[in-house]
């Protein structure tokens, strides 16, 4: 038993038990908080020492119930969790994160009380998510990591439909259909790769692949990018995310934007460089990426309402992350291991920060935004930051990872290659214009000039949807200033994207260290297989 | 691998079956669909796990045969009905709430989504003060201010 083996189920047990005890203690919001808490800093911290671990001691893998390999050739038959430096990196920011978005979900049901709309089965759903995210990034096997969507899906689709208000339920159908119908695609391909191969561990699956048929390797990899391109919202698959996110409540929404797609692209990751090398599918994905990029950045211009277009530029940036993997190199890979770190954190911290435009101007449209820069120059600097990070403007984390993956590109010199190049460009320039439009009226002008500047909703809502009608804006209740509970974790959120942008050389080289792992293989497999 | 053929054409007649019923809009027609598609995938599971009629426990024989039965494939295909199972209670609620919501349980269309759709260029501009939107502040003590002056009178007296 090392430490390694101890530390790596914990990130699964550990919310999940705390779900059952929140769950227990439903009637005690004050406990249920303190378990939350207290479970999600355990998860931050063992995923910070499963970091230092494998990037000292190499890649962890633990069989569940001592289920390893019995028979060379055979494969392990129970479930294998496997850590190696990608998987370590995405659990980290991950729990980031969630440790992060549930101190602003607390905080703002402390301030503005939910005592008035108690909703006892948020917290434990969280939870429940997280352990969902940490098993998908764990799996060492495909039904596992069916499994992991599965447990997050599930506590998605309740966390996407609290209170079940009109709105929420006709989001949250076409959420669940899409969603359910990715994972039948993935369920299928899983079976297809079972009847190939008769195995699905994935450092056996890497051994066994590389005898099939090409033909049949291209088909069961193509099966698989169908159901992880739903999941990461990668055009053509994409149009459910802008429809389904944004009547969320807010933390929701930010843990969906920053966490959810992001599982999804580590899949790819995972079946991209482990299970199908040469899987014959790149230029596709390279398209993909293209569209995925322009498109969303166009929806995005043509949104008014902050949310909706915070999630089209969601949509837009997977575009990058499969631009790399996509080329099929480890300049590539570490430009979209760093873009993927850098990405979860900014998506999650401008949503936050839409949060708390939507509270203290009781509006996210900017047809009825303005005036806040004179009104709240703090809140300004919280949007501009991210905003301006998102948007890739030097000195940032978004141009730094930005720049690695034009520079991978132009390393790969394909006129494919070149035409992503383009896009990449034009789409970073849409997305500082959609961001910097945003400031423009949201803090800029003056509320008079907006169009619809005159209303406003009646009261700051935490998770529910208040089903009133809008009042006049002069008419609204005082909101005050910003909860601080809202305002650490974003602040703190800002504080680790600008880590990435201070520490970017450190960084920068774990994640090529982690793409050069991704890619040998070698070591991935003799971890799970000795 | 030898596969029977009337495993694989009821999967792919399920399949088609529930994509069919997937494409509508009514709501419950959308769950059969899902579930049809997940039973598919089931046998598709099952056949992937060799064929029947192999014994079940190790080392014994079932009329004549002695490979062991894929044990992996139907813990597979019973995890997975679990979730389809789940899932599909989930969407009713979803379905039985809508229906309460709107007294229809079909998919609509998302409005923010139609709204941009159909915007003209002047609607699109977010600088565009139409006179129509004026809206006046409620709190106006305009209505007090009219009433007759008679209050004053009942105080002197």
């Amino acid at each position: 038993m090392t430490l390694g083996s101890v530390l790596t189920p914990l990130p699964v047990l550990v919310p999940v038990a705390g779900a059952a005890l929140t769950m227990f203690v439903g009637r005690q919001p004050r406990l249920q908080r303190a378990i939350t808490l207290a479970a999600l800093s355990v998860v931050a911290v063992v995923c910070a020492t499963l970091i230092w671990l494998t990037d000292h001691h190499g890649t962890i893998a633990v069989h569940i119930g001592g289920w390893g390999q019995s028979v060379p050739g055979l494969g392990p038959l129970g479930i294998t969790l496997v850590v190696d430096r990608l998987s370590a990196l995405m659990m980290v920011v991950s729990s980031i994160v969630l440790l992060a978005v549930v101190v602003y979900a607390i905080g703002q049901g402390v301030r503005d009380g939910d005592e008035n709309q108690p909703v006892s089965i948020f917290l434990p759903t969280y939870l429940v998510l997280s352990a969902g995210v940490c098993d998908a990034f764990l799996a060492g096997d495909l039904f596992n990591l069916f499994v992991g969507f599965e447990v997050l899906l599930a506590a998605s689709f309740v966390l996407l439909t609290i209170g079940a208000s009109e709105d929420r339920v006709r989001a949250g159908i076409a959420y669940v259909m899409v969603s359910m119908v990715s994972s039948l695609i993935f369920l299928f391909g899983i079976a297809l790769t079972y009847a190939a191969t008769g195995t699905l561990n994935m450092a056996e699956l890497a051994i066994r692949l590389d005898h099939v048929a090409p033909g049949t390797r291209s088909a069961l990899f193509a099966v698989l990018l169908v159901a992880f391109g739903i999941k990461a919202a990668v055009f053509p698959l994409s149009t459910w995310l802008p429809d389904s996110y944004p009547t969320a409540p807010a933390p929701v929404t930010a843990v969906f934007a920053g966490l959810l797609t992001k599982v999804g692209v580590y899949a790819i990751i995972r079946t991209h460089s482990l299970l199908f090398p040469s899987g014959g599918l790149d230029s596709v994905l390279l398209v993909a990426a293209l569209l995925t990029m322009l498109i969303g950045a166009l929806g995005a211009i043509a949104q008014n309402d902050i949310k909706r277009l915070l999630s089209f530029t969601l949509v837009s940036h997977i575009g990058y992350m499969v631009f790399g993997i996509a080329l099929a190199s480890r300049p590539g890979m570490s430009g979209a291991i760093f873009y993927v770190a850098h990405h979860i954190l900014v998506q999650t911290t401008l949503f936050l920060v839409a949060g708390l435009i939507e509270r203290q101007a009781g509006a996210s449209t900017l047809r009825r935004l303005g005036g806040l820069a004179s009104a709240s120059p703090l809140l300004a600097l919280l949007f501009l930051l991210p905003a301006l990070n998102l948007g890739g403007v030097p000195p940032f984390s978004g141009f730094l990872g930005k720049v690695a993956l034009l520079q991978a590109g132009a390393a790969d010199g394909s006129v494919l290659a070149w035409v992503l190049i383009a896009g990449g460009v034009t789409t970073s320039l849409l997305t500082l214009y959609v961001v910097t439009r945003v400031y423009a009226k949201a803090f800029w002008r003056s509320r008079a000039d907006a169009p619809e500047g005159v209303l406003a909703r009646p009261g700051p809502t935490v998770l529910l949807e208040d089903g009133g009608e809008d009042v006049a804006f002069l008419d609204r209740d005082d909101v005050g200033r910003m909860p601080v509970g809202m305002l650490v974790p974003t602040v703190a959120l800002i504080g680790v994207g600008l880590t990435l942008t201070f520490l970017a050389g450190p960084i920068f080289a774990y994640a090529d260290r982690a793409a050069a792992e991704v890619i040998d293989r070698h070591q991935y497999i003799t971890a799970v297989l000795a | 691998v030898t596969t029977a053929l009337v495993p694989l054409v009821m999967i792919g007649v399920l399949t088609s079956a529930g994509v069919y019923l997937l494409l509508e809009r009514s709501l419950t027609r959308m769950l059969l669909g899902l579930l049809l598609i997940g039973n598919a995938i089931n046998l598709l599971l099952l056949a992937a796990g060799g064929r029947s009629g192999n014994p079940p426990i190790n080392g014994r024989t079932s009329a004549g045969r002695s490979t062991t039965a894929d044990p992996l494939v139907q813990g597979m295909i019973l995890t997975a009905i679990v979730i389809t199972m789940g899932i599909a209670a989930f969407v009713l609620a979803l379905a039985y709430r809508s229906y309460r919501l709107t007294t229809e349980e079909e998919v609509g269309n998302d409005p923010e989504d139609t709204r941009v759709a159909r915007q003209t260029e002047d609607e699109a501009d977010e600088d565009v003060v139409h006179p129509e939107l004026e809206y006046d502040d409620e709190d106006e003590p305009a209505a007090l201010d009219a009433l007759p002056p008679h209050s004053r009178g009942v105080q002197q007296t």
